[in-house]
C-alpha cells in the first residue's frame, strides 16, 4: 500500500510517501491512521488531530470508515487551499 | 478541458483559443486569481503551491464537468499554476463560454468556489516568521456550499 502525505502533513511526517503493509486487521482508513501512528513520534504528532486531516483513497475523497486493502494509493492532507 | 501547470498564462490567447471559428458563443466570462502580497495582516514575500499529481487533474475534470452539466457552456477551460509564485503572479484562471451570459458567469463563478474547496492544492506562503501553511478558510466553504443545492442553468 502507497501511503501519499502533502502540505503540512508531509512536513510533520517527515516524508512524502512511503509503502506500507499494515497486518490484515487494518481494513479502514480510521484503523490505517491508527496503525500508522504507531510508526515514529512524527506519524503521530501529523495525525494527531484527525479532523484536520484529509482522505483520499485511489484518488477519491473518504471518511475513516471507508475500507482500505493492499496495493491502494492513502494521500492525507490538510484541508485544500488553492485557487 | 483543464491545465495543470508550472509556466504562467495569458488570458487574451486563451479566450481566442476558445472562441475561434466559433459563431454559437454569445458570452465569455473569466476570473483569474492572483498572489497578493499581504494575507491575514502579515506581509508575504511570495508563496509556492503543492499539490497531488493525478488527483488534481482528475477532481479539476470532474468540476469541470459539473459545470458543464448544470449550465449549457459551449467552453470551458481551467489552468491552475503550481510551484514558486510572487505578488502579483497569475495563480489560477477560468474560462465559460455559452450563448448567453447569464450561464458563463453563473458557472464561472461556481468554478472557482467549487475548485477552492476540491482541488488538492496547498499554498505555503513565506513571511517575515518563516514559512507558513495557508490555512482554509471557512469562507471558502460559504462560498461552495451556495452551489450544492442549486440546480443553475438559468432557472
Amino acid at each position: 500500500m502507497r501511503v501519499l502525505y502533502f502540505a503540512w502533513v508531509k512536513s510533520k511526517v517527515g516524508i512524502g510517501e512511503e509503502q506500507v503493509e499494515p497486518p490484515a486487521g487494518v481494513g479502514t482508513v480510521g484503523a490505517l491512521l491508527d496503525w500508522l501512528s504507531d510508526r515514529s513520534p512524527k506519524h503521530a504528532a501529523a495525525l494527531a488531530n484527525r479532523s484536520v486531516v484529509r482522505i483520499a483513497v485511489n484518488q477519491e475523497y473518504v471518511g475513516a470508515d471507508h475500507p482500505v486493502k493492499p496495493g491502494d494509493e492513502v494521500a492525507l492532507f490538510p484541508p485544500v487551499t488553492g485557487g | 478541458m483543464i491545465r495543470v501547470q508550472r509556466e504562467d498564462f495569458d488570458l487574451g490567447a486563451e479566450v481566442v483559443a476558445l472562441t475561434q471559428g466559433r459563431t454559437d458563443i454569445g458570452g465569455v466570462a473569466s476570473f483569474i486569481g492572483l498572489v497578493r502580497d499581504v494575507a491575514g495582516g502579515e506581509s508575504v514575500g511570495a508563496m509556492t503551491l503543492e499539490h497531488y499529481p493525478g488527483m488534481t487533474e482528475k477532481k479539476l475534470q470532474e468540476i469541470d464537468a459539473e459545470a458543464n452539466r448544470r449550465w449549457p457552456l459551449s467552453a470551458s477551460l481551467i489552468i491552475h499554476r503550481f510551484g514558486r509564485l510572487e505578488p502579483g503572479d497569475r495563480i489560477v484562471l477560468v474560462i465559460t463560454a455559452s450563448s448567453h451570459r447569464q450561464a458563463a458567469l453563473e458557472s464561472c463563478a461556481f468554478l472557482i468556489d467549487w475548485l477552492k474547496t476540491k482541488a488538492p492544492f496547498w499554498k505555503q506562503e513565506e513571511t517575515a516568521a518563516g514559512p507558513q501553511w495557508v490555512e482554509a478558510r471557512e469562507s471558502d466553504d460559504k462560498a461552495a456550499e451556495r452551489w450544492v443545492a442549486r440546480p443553475g442553468g438559468g432557472e
